[in-house]
C-alpha cells in the first residue's frame, strides 16, 4: 500500500495523541477537528491516550496487499480504547490468543516496509497487556 | 415530483473479460438497454455511470466522457457524469438519474455501471478495494476489505450465536440461484462443506464466502412513467429511491453489526413508497460477504436482529421462501465488479417483474434492492413494482 508523504509526518501516527470535545467530553482517535455531536459548539482540543484498550471484535488477516503479504496471518483488531474511542490495529500475539474482551496496551513499532528496501512506516500496534 | 419507470435493461456477462477493454463493457451493456427499450441513442438526453476505481483498476479517468463517446453519444454533446460511493456507485448512478428524470429536469436518462477489476494482480486489487474504506486509519493498519467485514461476522456471531454453517448456506443459497443466472461469473451450485473446506481469507471468512473479483458493467434507461408505453408494454415502476451515510471507518460505528445506513435507506425508501417489508416480494441485497447479507435482511426489517441466519436455514430467503434473497445469485455468485452491481440489481427485479427471470422466476409485484458502499458508509435502497 503506497503512503502519502504527509503521513510519516503526523506524529498522532506515533503516539496517539488525538483530541477531545471539551464541551460533550467525546474522545477522538484519530483526532477530529469538528465534533460531530457539538460541530461549531463544540470545543476541541488536543489529548493523549493512555494507550490501553479492550479488544471489541477481531480477525486474522491471511490475504493481503503486496506490502503487508510478508506478515500474514496477522490478528487485527478494532480495539476501544480507555477513554472510549476506538481504533482498529494490528494484535501482536498468536492468532489462537487473540480473544473479544482481550485487554491489550499500545506499543511503537514498524507497520510496513514499502517495497523492496523502501521507506518504512511505523505506527501504532497493541500487545496483550 | 413526476413518477418515474424503467424501460430497458441491459447487461454484460459477468467474469474475467481479458478479450475485452473496460469502455467496451459499457458499451455492450449500453446497447442492450436502448435494444430493451427498441430506442435510439438520440433520444437520451443524459448518462450517469456508476465507477469506483478505473484510475486504480485500469488507469483511467474521466469516465464519463469516454463512456459518452465510445457509446456514439458524442454528437448531441449530451451531459454525462461518472458517479463514486465505492461498491455502491452503481447505486448512486441510478439514484442520480432517478432524481433526474423525477424533478423534470430530464427526460430520458441511462443509468449505468461498470468495472474491470481482473487487469491488475489479486494483491494490487484488495490495495485498491481497501480505498473504499478508511484507507489512513484502516488500510494502513493492515485492515484488508474482506478483514473488515470479518469483523464485523467476528461480532455478530459472538452476540447471536450465529453459526458457520449457517453463513454458509447464504453462499450455498446464492450459488444455488446463480446457477440458474445465464449472465453470472460462477454459475455452479456448491455444497456447506464446499465453503467449510475453501481457504481462509480472513477468520471467520472463507473464499466462499466472498463475492469475487469481476468484470461487468449494466445499464437501465429511465423515463417519466407517461412516456414509458411509448417504449415498453412492460414498464417498471420506480416507487422509492434513497441513500444514506455513516462513518466511513467501521471503528467509529454505533453497533459494527448493525448498518445504521441500511437502517436509515430502508425507512426512506419504505416511507417514500408508503410501503413496509412485508409488501416487498423479493430483494437484492449487497452480499459482497455472506455477513452482510444477513446483516442486510435484519437491518431492512425483514426479521428481527439476530434471526437472519435461521430465517435462511430454514429456506425462506431461497427461492419459494416467503422472501426470496439475491434471486440473481447475489454479488457471491453472480459476481461483484463494483461500480456496476447496484445497476445489476435493478436489472434482476426488472427482469423478475416482467417475469422473464426464467428458471429462477419468483411471483411478485413489488422488489428492492440494496447496495452497500464500503463498510455500510453509503447505502442506496431502490423499490420498483409493476
Ligand atoms: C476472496 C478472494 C481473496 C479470492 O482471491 P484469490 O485468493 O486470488 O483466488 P484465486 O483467484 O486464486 O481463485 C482460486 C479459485 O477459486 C475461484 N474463486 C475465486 N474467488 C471466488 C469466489 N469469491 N467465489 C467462488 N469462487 C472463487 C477461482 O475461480 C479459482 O478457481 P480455479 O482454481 O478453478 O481457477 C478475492 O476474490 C477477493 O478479494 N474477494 C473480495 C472482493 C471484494 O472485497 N470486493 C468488494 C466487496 S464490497
Ligand atoms: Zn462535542
Amino acid at each position: 500500500m503506497s503512503v502519502p508523504r504527509y503521513w510519516r509526518k503526523q506524529l498522532n501516527r506515533y503516539n496517539l495523541k488525538g483530541s477531545k470535545c471539551e464541551t460533550c467530553g467525546r474522545h477522538f482517535f484519530p483526532p477530529r477537528g469538528l465534533c460531530p455531536e457539538c460541530r461549531r459548539d463544540g470545543k476541541i482540543v488536543d489529548c493523549e491516550f493512555s494507550g490501553n484498550g479492550t479488544v471489541r471484535t477481531f480477525s486474522i488477516i491471511r490475504t493481503a496487499s503486496s506490502d503487508y503479504d510478508i506478515q500474514t496471518p496477522y490478528p487485527l483488531a478494532i480495539i476501544e480504547l480507555d477513554e472510549g474511542t476506538c481504533m482498529t490495529a494490528q494484535v501482536i500475539c498468536e492468532p489462537e490468543e487473540i480473544h473479544i474482551g482481550m485487554k491489550v496496551k499500545r506499543v511503537f513499532r514498524r507497520i510496513i516496509a514499502e517495497g523492496n528496501g523502501g521507506v518504512i512506516v511505523y505506527g501504532t500496534k497493541f500487545v496483550p497487556a | 415530483m413526476r413518477e418515474v419507470a424503467v424501460v430497458g435493461i441491459g447487461l454484460t456477462e459477468f467474469g474475467e473479460k481479458w478479450d475485452t477493454s473496460f469502455r467496451n463493457l459499457f458499451v455492450e451493456a449500453g446497447a442492450n438497454a436502448l435494444e430493451d427499450a427498441g430506442m435510439s441513442g438520440d433520444q437520451i438526453d443524459e448518462i450517469f455511470v456508476g465507477n469506483m476505481s478505473g484510475g486504480r483498476f485500469v488507469l483511467q479517468e474521466h469516465i464519463g466522457a469516454l463512456i459518452a463517446d465510445f457509446a456514439g453519444l458524442t454528437k448531441n454533446h449530451i451531459p454525462s457524469t461518472r458517479v463514486e460511493a465505492a461498491c455502491a456507485s452503481g447505486g448512486l448512478a441510478f439514484r442520480q438519474a432517478y432524481t433526474t428524470v423525477a424533478s423534470g429536469i430530464q427526460d430520458i436518462v441511462i443509468a449505468g455501471g461498470v468495472e474491470k477489476m481482473t487487469d491488475v494482480g489479486g494483491s494490487e486489487t484488495t490495495d485498491a478495494l481497501a480505498g473504499a474504506a478508511d484507507r489512513e486509519w484502516e488500510g494502513l493498519v493492515g485492515a484488508t476489505f474482506p478483514g473488515l467485514y470479518a469483523m464485523i461476522a467476528t461480532d455478530y456471531m459472538n452476540r447471536y450465536g450465529l453459526t458457520r454453517e449457517q453463513l454458509a448456506m447464504v453462499a450455498v443459497k446464492n450459488h444455488y440461484n446463480g446457477a440458474r443466472n445465464p449472465m453470472a461469473q460462477y454459475r455452479k451450485e456448491i455444497t456447506v462443506e464446499d465453503v467449510l473446506r475453501s481457504t481462509l481469507v480472513a477468520d471467520p471468512l472463507r473464499l466462499l464466502d466472498c463475492s469475487p473479483v469481476t468484470d461487468g458493467a449494466a445499464a437501465v434507461i429511465l423515463c417519466p412513467l407517461e412516456m414509458a408505453r411509448e417504449f415498453t408494454d412492460t414498464p417498471i415502476k420506480v416507487l422509492a429511491s434513497s441513500q444514506a451515510s455513516d462513518t466511513i471507518a467501521l471503528h467509529d460505528r454505533r453497533d459494527f453489526s448493525t448498518l445504521d445506513a441500511t437502517v436509515a435507506a430502508g425507512r426512506r425508501a419504505f416511507k417514500q413508497a408508503s410501503l413496509t417489508p412485508k409488501d416487498i416480494g423479493m430483494v437484492e441485497v449487497h452480499d459482497c460477504f455472506t455477513i452482510v447479507e444477513l446483516c442486510a435482511i435484519e437491518d431492512l426489517g425483514f426479521c428481527a436482529k439476530g434471526q437472519a441466519g435461521k430465517l435462511t436455514e430454514d429456506g425462506q430467503t431461497a427461492l419459494g421462501g416467503s422472501i426470496p434473497v439475491n434471486t440473481s445469485g447475489g454479488l457471491k455468485s453472480c459476481g461483484h465488479p463494483v461500480g456496476a452491481t447496484g445497476i445489476k440489481q435493478v436489472c434482476e427485479i426488472v427482469e423478475q417483474l416482467r417475469g422473464e427471470a426464467v428458471g429462477r422466476q419468483v411471483d411478485a409485484e413489488i422488489g428492492m434492492t440494496h447496495n452497500v458502499g464500503g463498510t455500510g458508509a453509503t447505502v442506496v435502497c431502490n423499490i420498483l413494482g409493476v
